[in-house]
Protein backbone atom coordinates (compact mmCIF):
# COMPACT_ATOMS: atom_id res chain seq x y z
CA UNK A 1 0.00 0.00 0.00
CA UNK A 2 2.78 2.42 0.95
CA UNK A 3 4.59 1.55 -2.25
CA UNK A 4 1.49 2.48 -4.27
CA UNK A 5 1.22 5.77 -2.39
CA UNK A 6 4.89 6.54 -3.08
CA UNK A 7 4.42 5.74 -6.77
CA UNK A 8 1.34 7.97 -7.01
CA UNK A 9 3.08 10.78 -5.14
CA UNK A 10 6.16 10.49 -7.36
CA UNK A 11 4.11 10.61 -10.59
CA UNK A 12 1.93 13.43 -9.26
CA UNK A 13 4.84 15.59 -8.18
CA UNK A 14 6.78 14.69 -11.32
CA UNK A 15 3.90 15.83 -13.54
CA UNK A 16 3.53 19.03 -11.52
CA UNK A 17 7.26 19.84 -11.69
CA UNK A 18 7.37 19.09 -15.42
CA UNK A 19 4.31 21.30 -15.95
CA UNK A 20 6.11 24.14 -14.19
CA UNK A 21 9.40 23.68 -16.05
CA UNK A 22 7.94 23.16 -19.54
CA UNK A 23 8.18 26.23 -21.78
CA UNK A 24 5.39 24.98 -24.03
CA UNK A 25 2.08 26.12 -22.60
CA UNK A 26 0.06 23.30 -24.16
CA UNK A 27 2.44 20.72 -22.72
CA UNK A 28 2.18 22.47 -19.36
CA UNK A 29 -1.60 22.33 -19.48
CA UNK A 30 -1.63 18.64 -20.41
CA UNK A 31 0.88 17.81 -17.68
CA UNK A 32 -1.32 19.70 -15.25
CA UNK A 33 -4.18 17.43 -16.33
CA UNK A 34 -1.88 14.50 -15.56
CA UNK A 35 -1.31 15.90 -12.08
CA UNK A 36 -5.08 16.18 -11.55
CA UNK A 37 -5.47 12.56 -12.62
CA UNK A 38 -2.78 11.74 -10.05
CA UNK A 39 -4.86 13.39 -7.36
CA UNK A 40 -7.79 11.21 -8.44
CA UNK A 41 -5.52 8.17 -8.15
CA UNK A 42 -4.65 9.28 -4.63
CA UNK A 43 -8.35 9.50 -3.73
CA UNK A 44 -8.80 5.98 -5.08
CA UNK A 45 -5.86 4.82 -2.97
CA UNK A 46 -7.53 6.37 0.07
CA UNK A 47 -10.76 4.48 -0.67
CA UNK A 48 -12.84 7.51 -1.71
CA UNK A 49 -14.23 6.13 -4.99
CA UNK A 50 -16.94 8.71 -5.49
CA UNK A 51 -14.62 11.68 -4.96
CA UNK A 52 -12.03 10.15 -7.27
CA UNK A 53 -14.49 9.72 -10.15
CA UNK A 54 -15.91 13.18 -9.54
CA UNK A 55 -12.36 14.56 -9.63
CA UNK A 56 -11.74 12.92 -13.01
CA UNK A 57 -15.11 14.05 -14.37
CA UNK A 58 -14.72 17.66 -13.28
CA UNK A 59 -10.99 18.33 -13.53
CA UNK A 60 -9.74 15.98 -16.24
CA UNK A 61 -12.92 16.35 -18.27
CA UNK A 62 -14.16 19.91 -17.85
CA UNK A 63 -11.59 22.21 -16.23
CA UNK A 64 -8.86 20.92 -18.56
CA UNK A 65 -10.97 22.02 -21.53
CA UNK A 66 -11.38 25.50 -20.05
CA UNK A 67 -7.61 25.76 -19.55
CA UNK A 68 -6.79 24.52 -23.05
CA UNK A 69 -9.35 26.77 -24.73
CA UNK A 70 -8.09 29.73 -22.72
CA UNK A 71 -4.50 29.06 -23.81
CA UNK A 72 -5.45 28.65 -27.45
CA UNK A 73 -7.77 31.66 -27.61
CA UNK A 74 -5.51 34.12 -25.75
CA UNK A 75 -2.04 33.23 -27.05
CA UNK A 76 -3.03 33.27 -30.74
CA UNK A 77 -0.74 30.40 -31.67
CA UNK A 78 2.35 31.57 -29.80
CA UNK A 79 2.42 28.84 -27.17
CA UNK A 80 5.97 29.36 -25.88
CA UNK A 81 6.17 31.37 -22.67
CA UNK A 82 8.97 33.96 -22.31
CA UNK A 83 11.87 32.82 -20.15
CA UNK A 84 14.01 35.97 -19.98
CA UNK A 85 14.46 37.93 -16.82
CA UNK A 86 11.84 40.71 -16.80
CA UNK A 87 12.35 43.11 -13.92
CA UNK A 88 13.40 43.15 -10.28
CA UNK A 89 9.90 44.24 -9.22
CA UNK A 90 8.38 41.21 -10.86
CA UNK A 91 10.93 38.88 -9.30
CA UNK A 92 10.21 40.21 -5.80
CA UNK A 93 6.47 39.87 -6.36
CA UNK A 94 6.92 36.30 -7.51
CA UNK A 95 9.10 35.41 -4.56
CA UNK A 96 6.66 36.93 -2.07
CA UNK A 97 3.70 35.03 -3.60
CA UNK A 98 5.58 31.74 -3.72
CA UNK A 99 6.84 32.20 -0.16
CA UNK A 100 3.34 33.01 1.10
CA UNK A 101 1.79 29.94 -0.51
CA UNK A 102 4.62 27.73 0.76
CA UNK A 103 4.20 29.18 4.28
CA UNK A 104 0.45 28.54 4.35
CA UNK A 105 0.90 24.97 3.06
CA UNK A 106 3.71 24.22 5.52
CA UNK A 107 1.64 25.63 8.38
CA UNK A 108 -1.30 23.44 7.40
CA UNK A 109 0.87 20.33 7.12
CA UNK A 110 2.68 20.93 10.41
CA UNK A 111 -0.58 21.81 12.18
CA UNK A 112 -2.25 18.52 11.23
CA UNK A 113 -2.04 15.75 13.83
CA UNK A 114 -0.20 12.90 12.17
CA UNK A 115 -1.10 10.02 14.51
CA UNK A 116 -3.38 8.40 11.92
CA UNK A 117 -2.08 4.93 12.80
CA UNK A 118 -3.82 5.11 16.18
CA UNK A 119 -7.29 5.68 14.70
CA UNK A 120 -9.23 2.64 13.43
CA UNK A 121 -9.75 2.62 9.65
CA UNK A 122 -13.15 4.16 8.88
CA UNK A 123 -15.71 1.93 7.19
CA UNK A 124 -16.12 2.51 3.46
CA UNK A 125 -18.95 4.97 2.83
CA UNK A 126 -21.39 3.98 0.11
CA UNK A 127 -22.64 6.40 -2.50
CA UNK A 128 -26.11 6.11 -0.95
CA UNK A 129 -24.84 7.37 2.42
CA UNK A 130 -22.93 10.15 0.69
CA UNK A 131 -26.05 11.20 -1.20
CA UNK A 132 -28.16 11.12 1.96
CA UNK A 133 -25.58 13.34 3.69
CA UNK A 134 -25.50 15.79 0.78
CA UNK A 135 -29.26 15.94 0.41
CA UNK A 136 -30.01 15.93 4.15
CA UNK A 137 -27.78 17.96 6.50
CA UNK A 138 -25.88 19.69 3.70
CA UNK A 139 -28.79 20.40 1.33
CA UNK A 140 -28.51 24.16 1.83
CA UNK A 141 -24.84 24.20 0.79
CA UNK A 142 -25.63 22.08 -2.26
CA UNK A 143 -28.47 24.42 -3.29
CA UNK A 144 -26.28 27.51 -2.83
CA UNK A 145 -23.53 25.97 -4.98
CA UNK A 146 -26.12 25.15 -7.63
CA UNK A 147 -27.46 28.70 -7.65
CA UNK A 148 -23.96 30.19 -7.86
CA UNK A 149 -23.06 27.94 -10.81
CA UNK A 150 -26.33 28.76 -12.60
CA UNK A 151 -25.76 32.48 -12.12
CA UNK A 152 -22.20 32.12 -13.44
CA UNK A 153 -23.47 30.24 -16.48
CA UNK A 154 -26.16 32.85 -17.20
CA UNK A 155 -23.60 35.61 -16.72
CA UNK A 156 -21.26 33.98 -19.22
CA UNK A 157 -24.10 33.73 -21.75
CA UNK A 158 -25.09 37.39 -21.22
CA UNK A 159 -21.49 38.56 -21.67
CA UNK A 160 -20.80 36.36 -24.69
CA UNK A 161 -24.13 36.69 -26.51
CA UNK A 162 -24.39 39.04 -29.46
CA UNK A 163 -27.90 40.13 -30.38
CA UNK A 164 -28.00 39.16 -33.99
CA UNK A 165 -31.08 37.89 -35.79
CA UNK A 166 -30.94 34.19 -36.63
CA UNK A 167 -30.55 33.31 -40.27
CA UNK A 168 -33.81 34.30 -41.95
CA UNK A 169 -36.28 31.69 -43.01
CA UNK A 170 -35.98 30.85 -46.69
CA UNK B 1 -14.40 -8.25 -5.78
CA UNK B 2 -16.50 -8.96 -8.78
CA UNK B 3 -19.06 -11.67 -8.87
CA UNK B 4 -21.75 -13.20 -6.71
CA UNK B 5 -20.98 -16.81 -5.87
CA UNK B 6 -22.72 -19.01 -8.41
CA UNK B 7 -25.55 -21.04 -6.93
CA UNK B 8 -24.91 -24.77 -7.06
CA UNK B 9 -27.06 -26.21 -9.81
CA UNK B 10 -27.37 -29.75 -11.10
CA UNK B 11 -25.93 -30.64 -14.45
CA UNK B 12 -24.65 -28.23 -17.06
CA UNK B 13 -25.85 -24.71 -16.43
CA UNK B 14 -25.12 -22.30 -19.26
CA UNK B 15 -25.77 -19.32 -17.01
CA UNK B 16 -22.81 -19.96 -14.74
CA UNK B 17 -20.64 -21.91 -17.21
CA UNK B 18 -18.27 -18.97 -17.93
CA UNK B 19 -17.71 -18.52 -14.19
CA UNK B 20 -16.97 -22.20 -13.68
CA UNK B 21 -14.42 -22.13 -16.50
CA UNK B 22 -12.84 -19.02 -15.01
CA UNK B 23 -12.65 -20.50 -11.52
CA UNK B 24 -11.19 -23.70 -12.92
CA UNK B 25 -8.41 -21.73 -14.64
CA UNK B 26 -7.81 -19.50 -11.62
CA UNK B 27 -7.39 -22.48 -9.29
CA UNK B 28 -4.56 -23.82 -11.48
CA UNK B 29 -2.41 -20.95 -10.13
CA UNK B 30 -0.83 -20.44 -6.67
CA UNK B 31 -2.93 -18.54 -4.14
CA UNK B 32 -0.84 -15.36 -4.23
CA UNK B 33 -1.38 -14.98 -7.97
CA UNK B 34 -5.09 -15.81 -8.05
CA UNK B 35 -6.47 -12.29 -7.81
CA UNK B 36 -4.11 -11.25 -10.62
CA UNK B 37 -5.07 -14.13 -12.89
CA UNK B 38 -8.73 -13.47 -12.11
CA UNK B 39 -8.56 -9.89 -13.37
CA UNK B 40 -6.21 -10.72 -16.23
CA UNK B 41 -8.78 -13.25 -17.44
CA UNK B 42 -11.58 -10.65 -17.31
CA UNK B 43 -9.44 -8.21 -19.29
CA UNK B 44 -8.47 -10.86 -21.85
CA UNK B 45 -12.06 -11.92 -22.36
CA UNK B 46 -13.24 -8.32 -22.81
CA UNK B 47 -10.46 -7.57 -25.27
CA UNK B 48 -11.11 -10.72 -27.27
CA UNK B 49 -14.90 -10.53 -27.32
CA UNK B 50 -15.12 -6.85 -28.08
CA UNK B 51 -12.15 -6.92 -30.44
CA UNK B 52 -14.00 -9.51 -32.51
CA UNK B 53 -17.26 -7.63 -32.03
CA UNK B 54 -15.53 -4.53 -33.42
CA UNK B 55 -14.18 -6.47 -36.39
CA UNK B 56 -17.58 -7.86 -37.28
CA UNK B 57 -19.29 -4.52 -36.63
CA UNK B 58 -17.14 -2.97 -39.36
CA UNK B 59 -18.02 -5.66 -41.89
CA UNK B 60 -21.70 -5.57 -40.86
CA UNK B 61 -21.68 -1.80 -41.27
CA UNK B 62 -20.12 -1.97 -44.72
CA UNK B 63 -22.47 -4.71 -45.86
CA UNK B 64 -25.61 -3.09 -44.45
CA UNK B 65 -24.72 0.36 -45.78
CA UNK B 66 -24.06 -1.20 -49.16
CA UNK B 67 -27.45 -2.89 -49.15
CA UNK B 68 -29.12 0.36 -48.08
CA UNK B 69 -27.44 2.05 -51.04
CA UNK B 70 -28.33 -0.75 -53.45
CA UNK B 71 -24.76 -2.13 -53.68
CA UNK B 72 -23.28 -5.48 -52.72
CA UNK B 73 -20.54 -4.39 -50.35
CA UNK B 74 -17.30 -6.27 -49.69
CA UNK B 75 -17.77 -9.88 -50.82
CA UNK B 76 -14.38 -10.92 -52.24
CA UNK B 77 -12.05 -11.67 -49.35
CA UNK B 78 -11.84 -15.37 -48.57
CA UNK B 79 -9.12 -17.44 -46.95
CA UNK B 80 -5.51 -17.35 -48.19
CA UNK B 81 -5.12 -21.04 -49.07
CA UNK B 82 -8.70 -21.93 -49.90
CA UNK B 83 -9.47 -19.74 -52.87
CA UNK B 84 -12.76 -21.43 -53.61
CA UNK B 85 -14.13 -20.58 -50.15
CA UNK B 86 -15.60 -17.08 -50.31
CA UNK B 87 -17.37 -16.91 -46.89
CA UNK B 88 -19.45 -13.91 -48.10
CA UNK B 89 -16.43 -11.64 -47.53
CA UNK B 90 -16.56 -12.14 -43.78
CA UNK B 91 -12.77 -12.23 -43.47
CA UNK B 92 -12.55 -8.65 -44.74
CA UNK B 93 -11.83 -7.09 -41.29
CA UNK B 94 -8.75 -9.29 -40.83
CA UNK B 95 -7.44 -8.28 -44.25
CA UNK B 96 -8.09 -4.65 -43.24
CA UNK B 97 -6.15 -5.15 -40.02
CA UNK B 98 -3.11 -6.55 -41.84
CA UNK B 99 -3.27 -3.67 -44.29
CA UNK B 100 -3.43 -1.09 -41.49
CA UNK B 101 -0.45 -2.62 -39.67
CA UNK B 102 1.77 -2.84 -42.75
CA UNK B 103 1.02 0.67 -43.99
CA UNK B 104 3.65 3.38 -43.65
CA UNK B 105 3.23 5.56 -40.59
CA UNK B 106 3.61 9.16 -41.72
CA UNK B 107 4.35 11.80 -39.08
CA UNK B 108 4.38 15.42 -40.31
CA UNK B 109 7.75 17.14 -39.93
CA UNK B 110 6.26 20.05 -37.97
CA UNK B 111 4.09 17.88 -35.75
CA UNK B 112 4.43 17.71 -31.99
CA UNK B 113 5.79 14.16 -32.08
CA UNK B 114 4.91 13.18 -28.50
CA UNK B 115 1.30 14.36 -28.59
CA UNK B 116 0.84 13.02 -32.11
CA UNK B 117 1.90 9.59 -30.87
CA UNK B 118 0.08 9.76 -27.55
CA UNK B 119 -3.37 10.73 -28.86
CA UNK B 120 -4.39 7.38 -30.46
CA UNK B 121 -2.98 5.44 -27.51
CA UNK B 122 -4.90 7.50 -24.96
CA UNK B 123 -8.16 7.35 -26.90
CA UNK B 124 -8.13 3.56 -27.29
CA UNK B 125 -7.08 2.92 -23.70
CA UNK B 126 -9.81 5.08 -22.25
CA UNK B 127 -12.53 3.93 -24.63
CA UNK B 128 -11.98 0.38 -23.33
CA UNK B 129 -12.32 1.36 -19.66
CA UNK B 130 -16.08 1.74 -19.87
CA UNK B 131 -16.60 -1.99 -20.50
CA UNK B 132 -15.37 -2.78 -16.99
CA UNK B 133 -18.64 -1.86 -15.28
CA UNK B 134 -21.22 -3.21 -17.77
CA UNK B 135 -23.21 -6.18 -16.44
CA UNK B 136 -22.98 -8.61 -19.36
CA UNK B 137 -25.07 -11.26 -17.66
CA UNK B 138 -26.77 -12.25 -14.45
CA UNK B 139 -23.43 -13.20 -12.89
CA UNK B 140 -21.05 -11.59 -15.36
CA UNK B 141 -19.78 -8.19 -14.42
CA UNK B 142 -16.02 -7.53 -14.64
CA UNK B 143 -15.81 -5.01 -11.79
CA UNK B 144 -18.66 -4.29 -9.42
CA UNK B 145 -18.50 -0.66 -8.34
CA UNK B 146 -20.81 1.26 -6.09
CA UNK B 147 -20.47 4.34 -8.30
CA UNK B 148 -20.37 2.50 -11.63
CA UNK B 149 -22.25 5.09 -13.71
CA UNK B 150 -20.01 7.87 -12.48
CA UNK B 151 -16.98 5.72 -13.32
CA UNK B 152 -18.32 5.12 -16.83
CA UNK B 153 -18.65 8.83 -17.59
CA UNK B 154 -15.34 9.66 -15.90
CA UNK B 155 -13.60 7.11 -18.12
CA UNK B 156 -15.16 8.71 -21.18
CA UNK B 157 -13.86 12.21 -20.52
CA UNK B 158 -10.33 11.45 -21.68
CA UNK B 159 -11.64 11.15 -25.26
CA UNK B 160 -11.93 14.91 -25.44
CA UNK B 161 -8.34 15.36 -24.31
CA UNK B 162 -7.15 12.82 -26.89
CA UNK B 163 -9.00 14.59 -29.71
CA UNK B 164 -7.46 17.87 -28.64
CA UNK B 165 -4.01 16.27 -28.56
CA UNK B 166 -4.54 14.83 -32.04
CA UNK B 167 -5.76 18.13 -33.49
CA UNK B 168 -3.11 20.29 -31.91
CA UNK B 169 -0.23 17.84 -32.25
CA UNK B 170 -0.75 17.47 -36.02
CA UNK B 171 0.12 21.12 -36.76
CA UNK B 172 -2.47 21.24 -39.47
CA UNK B 173 -5.10 23.96 -39.57
CA UNK B 174 -7.82 21.55 -40.63
CA UNK B 175 -6.93 19.22 -37.79
CA UNK B 176 -7.01 21.99 -35.21
CA UNK B 177 -10.23 23.53 -36.55
CA UNK B 178 -12.03 20.22 -36.56
CA UNK B 179 -10.67 19.26 -33.15
CA UNK B 180 -12.23 22.46 -31.82
CA UNK B 181 -15.45 21.56 -33.60
CA UNK B 182 -15.36 18.05 -32.20
CA UNK B 183 -14.83 19.41 -28.69
CA UNK B 184 -17.75 21.82 -29.05
CA UNK B 185 -19.89 18.89 -30.14
CA UNK B 186 -18.73 16.55 -27.38
CA UNK B 187 -19.19 19.17 -24.66
CA UNK B 188 -22.63 20.15 -25.97
CA UNK B 189 -23.90 16.59 -26.02
CA UNK B 190 -22.34 15.44 -22.76
CA UNK B 191 -25.06 17.43 -20.98
CA UNK B 192 -28.15 15.76 -22.54
CA UNK B 193 -26.39 12.39 -22.32
CA UNK B 194 -25.84 12.63 -18.57
CA UNK B 195 -29.21 14.31 -17.99
CA UNK B 196 -30.97 11.47 -19.79
CA UNK B 197 -29.27 8.96 -17.49
CA UNK B 198 -30.12 10.78 -14.23
CA UNK B 199 -33.87 9.82 -14.25
CA UNK B 200 -32.90 6.14 -14.18
CA UNK B 201 -30.66 6.77 -11.15
CA UNK B 202 -33.46 8.76 -9.54
CA UNK B 203 -36.04 6.01 -9.91
CA UNK B 204 -33.82 3.03 -9.10
CA UNK B 205 -31.98 4.89 -6.36
CA UNK B 206 -28.56 3.47 -7.18
CA UNK B 207 -25.47 4.19 -9.26
CA UNK B 208 -24.54 0.53 -9.55
CA UNK B 209 -25.14 -0.94 -13.02
CA UNK B 210 -25.78 -4.40 -11.53
CA UNK B 211 -28.61 -3.11 -9.34
CA UNK B 212 -30.11 -1.07 -12.19
CA UNK B 213 -30.25 -4.20 -14.38
CA UNK B 214 -31.73 -6.19 -11.49
CA UNK B 215 -34.38 -3.50 -10.86
CA UNK B 216 -35.81 -4.09 -14.33
CA UNK B 217 -36.76 -7.72 -13.70
CA UNK B 218 -40.34 -8.94 -13.59
CA UNK B 219 -43.43 -8.48 -15.75
CA UNK B 220 -46.74 -6.64 -15.49
CA UNK B 221 -49.60 -9.10 -16.07
CA UNK B 222 -46.91 -11.56 -17.09
CA UNK B 223 -46.33 -9.86 -20.48
CA UNK B 224 -44.98 -6.34 -20.21
CA UNK B 225 -41.38 -6.39 -18.95
CA UNK B 226 -40.44 -3.80 -16.31
CA UNK B 227 -37.81 -2.29 -18.60
CA UNK B 228 -37.42 1.42 -18.20
CA UNK B 229 -38.04 2.04 -21.88
CA UNK B 230 -41.67 0.94 -21.33
CA UNK B 231 -42.43 3.89 -19.04
CA UNK B 232 -43.11 7.41 -20.36
CA UNK B 233 -40.06 8.92 -18.71
CA UNK B 234 -37.92 5.96 -19.71
CA UNK B 235 -39.02 6.17 -23.33
CA UNK B 236 -38.26 9.89 -23.52
CA UNK B 237 -34.96 9.36 -21.73
CA UNK B 238 -34.03 6.54 -24.10
CA UNK B 239 -34.67 8.71 -27.17
CA UNK B 240 -32.57 11.56 -25.76
CA UNK B 241 -29.88 9.05 -24.82
CA UNK B 242 -29.87 7.64 -28.37
CA UNK B 243 -29.43 11.06 -30.01
CA UNK B 244 -26.76 12.12 -27.52
CA UNK B 245 -24.92 8.79 -27.84
CA UNK B 246 -24.85 9.18 -31.62
CA UNK B 247 -23.35 12.65 -31.24
CA UNK B 248 -20.88 11.58 -28.54
CA UNK B 249 -19.47 8.86 -30.76
CA UNK B 250 -19.24 11.13 -33.82
CA UNK B 251 -21.58 8.98 -35.82
CA UNK B 252 -23.64 10.13 -38.76
CA UNK B 253 -25.72 12.38 -38.79
CA UNK B 254 -23.39 14.04 -36.26
CA UNK B 255 -20.10 13.20 -38.00
CA UNK B 256 -19.19 16.87 -38.42
CA UNK B 257 -15.65 16.58 -37.05
CA UNK B 258 -14.89 14.32 -39.98
CA UNK B 259 -16.91 16.20 -42.60
CA UNK B 260 -14.72 15.19 -45.52
CA UNK B 261 -16.02 17.86 -47.88
CA UNK B 262 -15.06 20.69 -45.50
CA UNK B 263 -12.25 19.49 -43.29
CA UNK B 264 -10.53 16.67 -45.24
CA UNK B 265 -10.72 14.11 -42.42
CA UNK B 266 -10.86 16.34 -39.38
CA UNK B 267 -8.43 15.59 -36.59
CA UNK B 268 -7.52 12.35 -38.37
CA UNK B 269 -6.07 14.18 -41.40
CA UNK B 270 -2.44 13.61 -40.45
CA UNK B 271 -2.88 10.05 -39.24
CA UNK B 272 -2.19 6.99 -41.33
CA UNK B 273 -1.67 3.29 -40.94
CA UNK B 274 -2.14 1.75 -37.54
CA UNK B 275 -2.61 5.03 -35.68
CA UNK B 276 -5.61 5.78 -37.89
CA UNK B 277 -6.89 2.27 -37.21
CA UNK B 278 -6.59 2.94 -33.47
CA UNK B 279 -8.80 6.02 -33.77
CA UNK B 280 -11.26 4.03 -35.81
CA UNK B 281 -11.23 1.28 -33.20
CA UNK B 282 -11.73 3.75 -30.34
CA UNK B 283 -14.75 5.22 -32.09
CA UNK B 284 -16.39 1.81 -32.34
CA UNK B 285 -15.41 0.81 -28.81
CA UNK B 286 -16.95 4.04 -27.54
CA UNK B 287 -20.13 3.41 -29.52
CA UNK B 288 -20.35 -0.17 -28.27
CA UNK B 289 -19.76 0.81 -24.65
CA UNK B 290 -22.40 3.55 -24.85
CA UNK B 291 -24.84 1.12 -26.47
CA UNK B 292 -24.12 -1.33 -23.67
CA UNK B 293 -24.88 1.36 -21.13
CA UNK B 294 -28.11 2.18 -22.98
CA UNK B 295 -29.11 -1.50 -22.95
CA UNK B 296 -28.35 -1.70 -19.22
CA UNK B 297 -30.18 1.47 -18.28
CA UNK B 298 -33.25 1.35 -20.51
CA UNK B 299 -33.61 -1.99 -22.30
CA UNK B 300 -33.54 -4.21 -19.25
CA UNK B 301 -29.87 -5.17 -19.37
CA UNK B 302 -29.51 -8.94 -19.52
CA UNK B 303 -33.20 -9.59 -18.70
CA UNK B 304 -35.19 -11.71 -21.13
CA UNK B 305 -38.35 -10.13 -22.62
CA UNK B 306 -40.57 -13.09 -21.63
CA UNK B 307 -40.31 -15.43 -18.69
CA UNK B 308 -40.32 -18.48 -20.94
CA UNK B 309 -37.28 -17.17 -22.82
CA UNK B 310 -35.15 -17.17 -19.69
CA UNK B 311 -33.80 -20.57 -20.69
CA UNK B 312 -31.51 -18.63 -23.05
CA UNK B 313 -28.50 -17.48 -20.97
CA UNK B 314 -28.61 -13.85 -19.90
CA UNK B 315 -25.31 -12.87 -21.54
CA UNK B 316 -26.71 -13.90 -24.92
CA UNK B 317 -29.68 -11.59 -24.34
CA UNK B 318 -27.29 -8.76 -23.53
CA UNK B 319 -25.17 -9.31 -26.61
CA UNK B 320 -28.30 -9.65 -28.76
CA UNK B 321 -29.67 -6.33 -27.54
CA UNK B 322 -26.25 -4.75 -28.03
CA UNK B 323 -26.09 -5.99 -31.61
CA UNK B 324 -29.61 -4.65 -32.16
CA UNK B 325 -28.54 -1.20 -30.98
CA UNK B 326 -25.50 -1.25 -33.29
CA UNK B 327 -27.60 -2.27 -36.29
CA UNK B 328 -30.01 0.53 -35.45
CA UNK B 329 -27.12 3.01 -35.45
CA UNK B 330 -25.95 1.71 -38.84
CA UNK B 331 -29.48 2.06 -40.18
CA UNK B 332 -29.53 5.70 -38.97
CA UNK B 333 -26.22 6.30 -40.72
CA UNK B 334 -27.65 5.02 -43.96
CA UNK B 335 -30.78 7.14 -43.65
CA UNK B 336 -30.12 10.63 -42.28
CA UNK B 337 -28.14 13.53 -43.68
CA UNK B 338 -25.34 15.31 -41.86
CA UNK B 339 -26.28 18.37 -39.77
CA UNK B 340 -24.69 21.80 -39.97
CA UNK B 341 -22.65 22.90 -36.94
CA UNK B 342 -25.15 25.56 -35.82
CA UNK B 343 -28.05 23.13 -36.21
CA UNK B 344 -26.08 20.63 -34.17
CA UNK B 345 -25.48 22.87 -31.19
CA UNK B 346 -28.99 24.32 -31.38
CA UNK B 347 -30.50 20.86 -31.28
CA UNK B 348 -28.58 20.11 -28.10
CA UNK B 349 -28.95 23.32 -26.11
CA UNK B 350 -32.41 24.45 -27.15
CA UNK B 351 -34.18 21.13 -27.56
CA UNK B 352 -32.54 18.16 -25.87
CA UNK B 353 -31.33 19.85 -22.68
CA UNK B 354 -34.73 21.41 -21.76
CA UNK B 355 -36.53 18.17 -22.59
CA UNK B 356 -34.05 16.17 -20.52
CA UNK B 357 -34.53 18.55 -17.57
CA UNK B 358 -38.32 18.21 -17.81
CA UNK B 359 -37.92 14.47 -18.03
CA UNK B 360 -35.99 14.58 -14.76
CA UNK B 361 -39.05 16.17 -13.14
CA UNK B 362 -41.16 13.50 -14.80
CA UNK B 363 -39.04 10.76 -13.26
CA UNK B 364 -39.38 12.46 -9.86
CA UNK B 365 -43.17 12.37 -10.28
CA UNK B 366 -42.96 8.67 -11.20
CA UNK B 367 -40.76 7.93 -8.19
CA UNK B 368 -43.18 9.72 -5.84
CA UNK B 369 -46.31 7.90 -7.04
CA UNK B 370 -45.63 4.16 -6.86
CA UNK B 371 -48.78 3.81 -4.74
CA UNK B 372 -51.11 4.85 -7.56
CA UNK B 373 -52.66 1.52 -8.50
CA UNK B 374 -55.91 0.48 -10.14
CA UNK B 375 -57.59 3.35 -12.02
CA UNK B 376 -55.04 5.77 -10.57
CA UNK B 377 -52.32 3.91 -12.50
CA UNK B 378 -53.94 5.18 -15.70
CA UNK B 379 -53.79 8.73 -14.36
CA UNK B 380 -50.14 8.21 -13.47
CA UNK B 381 -49.39 7.09 -17.02
CA UNK B 382 -51.42 9.93 -18.54
CA UNK B 383 -49.74 12.65 -16.47
CA UNK B 384 -46.29 11.23 -17.12
CA UNK B 385 -46.92 10.92 -20.86
CA UNK B 386 -48.28 14.48 -20.96
CA UNK B 387 -45.11 15.81 -19.32
CA UNK B 388 -43.17 14.19 -22.17
CA UNK B 389 -45.37 14.90 -25.18
CA UNK B 390 -46.67 18.44 -24.58
CA UNK B 391 -43.25 20.14 -24.22
CA UNK B 392 -41.93 18.04 -27.11
CA UNK B 393 -44.66 19.29 -29.46
CA UNK B 394 -44.56 22.91 -28.23
CA UNK B 395 -40.78 23.17 -28.31
CA UNK B 396 -40.53 21.43 -31.65
CA UNK B 397 -43.13 23.75 -33.21
CA UNK B 398 -41.46 26.84 -31.83
CA UNK B 399 -37.97 25.85 -33.01
CA UNK B 400 -39.06 24.88 -36.51
CA UNK B 401 -41.38 27.88 -36.98
CA UNK B 402 -40.49 29.55 -40.27
CA UNK B 403 -38.40 26.58 -41.47
CA UNK B 404 -41.09 24.09 -42.31
CA UNK B 405 -42.81 22.97 -44.44
CA UNK B 406 -39.99 23.16 -46.93
CA UNK B 407 -40.85 24.59 -50.35
CA UNK B 408 -39.07 23.33 -53.44
CA UNK B 409 -38.53 26.02 -56.02
CA UNK B 410 -37.01 23.94 -58.80
CA UNK B 411 -38.16 20.42 -58.14
CA UNK B 412 -41.71 19.55 -58.94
Amino acid sequence: MTLALLLIAFLLLGAAVAAMLSRNLIHSALLLVGAWAGIAAFYLWAGAEFVAFAQVLVYVGAVSMVVLFAVLLTRQGATAAPVEFDSVKRMIGGLITAGGVAGVLLGAILGTPMDVTAAPPPAAISVRQLGAQLMGPHAAALLIVGVILTVALLGAIVIAAVDKPEDPAP
Amino acid sequence: MSIMPPEPSPGLDLETAPLLVRDWIVHRFPDALQWFVHHLLSITVILTVFGLFFAFTTIAERKLLARLQNRLGPNRSGLPWFRSLKLWGLTQPFADAIKAITKEDVVPAAADKVLHFLAPVVIVAFSLLGFAVLPFGRHLIPVELDAAILYFFAAGTATELAIFMAGWGSRNKYSLLSAMRALAQLISYELPLILSVVPVILVTGTLSTRDIALAQGGWTWGVLPHWHVFTPWGFAGFLIFLVAALAESNRSPFDLPEAESELIAGHLTEYSGFKYALFFMAEYFGLTALSGLGVTLFLGGWQAPFAILEIIPSYLWFMGKLAGMIVFFIWIRGTLLRLRIDQLTRLSWKFLVPLALLNLGNAAFWALTPGWTGPLALARWAVSAAIVIVPFVLLGRRLTAGYAPRTYRYAA
